[in-house]
């Protein structure tokens, strides 16, 4: 009897599971869908059947060259990301392992500055970008994007850091390792998994990044962001080309997640479950 | 093989060396239909300028207008050639933003372009911006529902015959509401037709003085009547809807009426796009009988900021994009019915363009039907029909636009929505020195 309500309840969460991520991804889904319709079909109401035509994805590509894009949004998704790791390993090591007693206000200092809406610093940033000459370019934007998914590198990689037992680490100094050998062979094989979820998550944060990507662009370092908001129009319906536009541009992201989802849940949730 | 060598080299070196001397452009503009075919059809730019290189960045309107904005009262000289509006003209001429458009070419013939467009874009007698495509607004109607109304729509309807024809074309239940008007909150979006209507009852956005007028009767009247046609006759959900929306309820034979843009003529006409393409008839937009109508003057121009450092190969694009050059050209490539509409009366003369664009008249009659130095009944101490030429409007507007959509969506009776935008205008003036 037990065993049939367990079973009973396992098959109730797990119906009530896909209903709730179908929720979420059914926009993701029929935007697709609407990719594969004519102009005609995406407006003339709800149907997840499309015709199956390509023209969308073949006027998006001759209307403005997707490649150029998503190498910009490559580029400076894994180069913010790689700046990021560069900065935020060793900020995070030393409030892990040498804490003091403001390390927690630092912290929470670190992560308030993402609560601050990004608007209300356009005109400072935007005005060093043009003084600094990196308007429209690469390494400006890899900078921006560093900076403003910093504070939330630092809180994950402190967290996992946070997570490795200091024994381990006493250990290797009582056998006689060095502090570089403490760090190259405990620590980092250690922190690996910690890293490499961190860097996708973000990865993914700085792909969708869209308020500064697109406001300190013009061409040259214009990502997939911008790419996006070039279909959209004021005054005519291309909701089939825009949901081409849309898929080509969250296409890359959503494979690379689904081959990384075990370590990118694994890092979300790697602070919940202590 | 030396000499083939040698021959490769040199080709290269000197395909290197002219790439180098062209010169490039960076032009801003937004994804409209007439825009997109506009890049497509630069060959014909380029051929004719080879030391012209031109770079497009396309972008949704409201970011486009921050964009620019940001960029040139910053002067970061992002973009050459700008795509803006009949809004911003006036405004950032007089603040030195803009090059006058004194080199567009002995042929370009700007005394050929529409009055009414011209006096828009230009401060003090000269030419700020080129227009691209210009719009008023008018009724787009369903000539098989007025018919089975027993009604005949005239060519400058009255509001009250407006409600009396909604009333009738009405039929909920065969999803058909009988008036289709914006509701979405923003200045660009319900203000534009909010204020367009507002002049043609007799209302006006601030008198000689600057002090707001939305304590007065007329603003009660026009915002009573745009609230009560809605609620009877106009689709669910009316205060999310904007030009778009209305396009797609429109041409999916949901509306009988439907009061907008003239550049959706060539949406609703189109048999690909709409299933009533051959049942559209037009009409002037309505008035009350005071001598102004309920219709709006925009126009999408290319405008030069005055920070770019490549202007004369800007004047020469913007002379090319806005000529009638390139009417001809996409008139010989995609039919006169592509041709960007509003800007020329040239065009308005030309046989073979009447022929294909059955709205060109009333479009035309349309566009010289709105002035906007002279917009309301009352007289006012600002330019612009659906708009006020002042910087503070975006903000005020999208404010008093939200006010407005929430009266139409039931959140808010029509005395508190003009309350808090008397209340909202007052402190906006106020802090900008209009009044103290």
């Amino acid at each position: 009897m037990a065993r049939s309500v367990t079973t009973q309840h396992k098959t109730i969460a797990t119906v009530a599971a896909w209903i709730v991520a179908l929720l979420i991804f059914f926009p993701i889904l029929y935007t697709i869908i609407t990719s594969f319709k004519s102009e005609q079909e995406a407006i003339q109401g709800f149907s997840i059947i499309p015709s199956g035509t390509f023209e969308s994805y073949a006027e998006v590509q001759a209307q403005s060259g997707y490649f150029k894009f998503f190498f910009n949004s490559v580029l400076l998704s894994v180069g913010s990301t790689i700046l990021a790791l560069l900065v935020a390993i060793p900020a995070a090591w030393s409030m892990a392992f040498s804490p003091t007693k403001r390390t927690k206000d630092i912290l929470m200092w670190m992560l308030s500055t993402k609560m601050m809406p990004a608007v209300a610093v356009l005109f400072p940033i935007y005005l060093i970008f043009r003084d600094t000459g990196l308007l429209d370019s690469r390494i400006g934007l890899m900078i921006m994007l560093m900076l403003i998914n910093l504070p939330i590198v630092v809180w994950m990689l402190y967290t996992y850091f946070r997570e490795i037992p200091g024994e381990i680490l006493e250990a290797a100094r009582m056998d006689g390792a060095s502090l570089w050998n403490e760090i190259v062979y405990v620590l980092t094989p250690m922190a690996v998994p910690g890293i490499a979820s961190t860097m996708l998550l973000n990865i993914i944060l700085a792909w969708n990044e869209a308020f500064w990507t697109i406001r300190l662009t013009t061409t040259e370092a214009a990502p997939l962001t911008a790419f996006i908001s070039s279909f959209s129009s004021p005054q005519g319906l291309f909701w089939a080309k825009l949901s081409a536009a849309s898929t080509l541009a969250i296409a890359p992201i959503l494979i690379m997640g689904w081959f990384s989802q075990k370590q990118l849940v694994r890092g979300l949730t790697f602070g919940a479950v202590k | 093989m030396k000499l083939r060598t040698l021959t490769l080299g040199l080709l290269s070196a000197s395909t290197l060396a002219f790439a180098a001397h062209a010169e490039s452009i960076t032009i801003a503009t937004v994804n409209n239909g007439d825009m997109v075919r506009m890049q497509k059809l630069t060959e014909d730019f380029t051929k004719a300028n080879p030391d012209i290189q031109l770079n497009w960045v396309t972008l949704e309107e409201n970011v486009l207008r921050e964009r620019v904005t940001t960029d040139i009262a910053t002067k970061g000289g992002q973009y050459d050639v700008m795509t803006i509006g009949t809004y911003e003209v006036p405004i950032w001429a007089k603040q030195s933003w803009l090059l006058p458009l004194d080199k567009l070419g002995d042929d370009y013939d700007a005394k050929d372009i529409i009055p009414a467009i011209a006096g828009g874009l230009s401060v003090d007698g000269k030419l700020y911006a080129a227009p691209f495509y210009g719009e008023s607004s008018f009724v787009m109607y369903r000539k098989d529902l007025m018919e089975k109304a027993g009604l005949k729509m005239p060519d400058a309807p009255t509001w009250d015959f407006i409600r009396q024809a909604a009333d009738k074309m009405t039929d909920r239940a065969n999803g058909v509401n009988g008036v289709c008007l914006r509701g979405k909150a923003g200045w660009g979006e319900n203000m534009a037709f909010l204020t367009a209507m507002s002049n043609s009852f007799g209302a006006r956005w601030f008198d000689e003085n600057w002090k707001p007028q939305f304590d007065q009767p007329e603003w009660k009247n026009t915002l009573q009547f745009y609230v009560d046609l809605m609620k009877a006759d106009g689709p669910e959900g009316a205060s999310s809807n904007g030009f778009n929306e209305n396009l797609a309820l429109f041409q999916q034979g949901k509306c009988g009426m439907w009061i907008d843009a003239t550049v959706a003529a060539s949406f609703v006409s189109d048999p690909k796009a709409s299933q009533v393409a051959d049942k559209v008839g037009y009409a002037l937009a309505p008035d009350n009988g005071l001598g102004k109508r309920g219709n709006w003057l925009w126009a999408w121009s290319l405008a030069i900021p005055a920070g770019t450092q490549k202007a004369d190969a800007a004047q020469k694009f913007v002379s090319w994009a806005t000529s009638k050059h390139y009417a001809e050209l996409v008139a010989s490539k995609e039919g006169w019915a592509n041709v960007p509409p509003g800007t020329r009366s040239s065009l308005y003369a030309n046989a073979e363009y009447q022929k294909a664009a059955p709205f060109a008249k009333m479009t035309l009659d349309s566009i010289n039907a709105a002035d906007p130095t002279h917009p309301t009944v009352k007289p006012v101490p600002y330019v612009g029909v659906q708009f006020v030429a002042i910087p503070e409007f975006q903000g005020l507007g999208t404010t008093v636009g939200q006010l407005f959509s929430a009266a139409l969506a039931g959140q808010s009776s029509v005395d508190d929505a003009l309350k808090q935008a008397q209340d909202a205008a007052t402190a906006a003036m106020t802090e900008g020195g209009y009044i103290k």
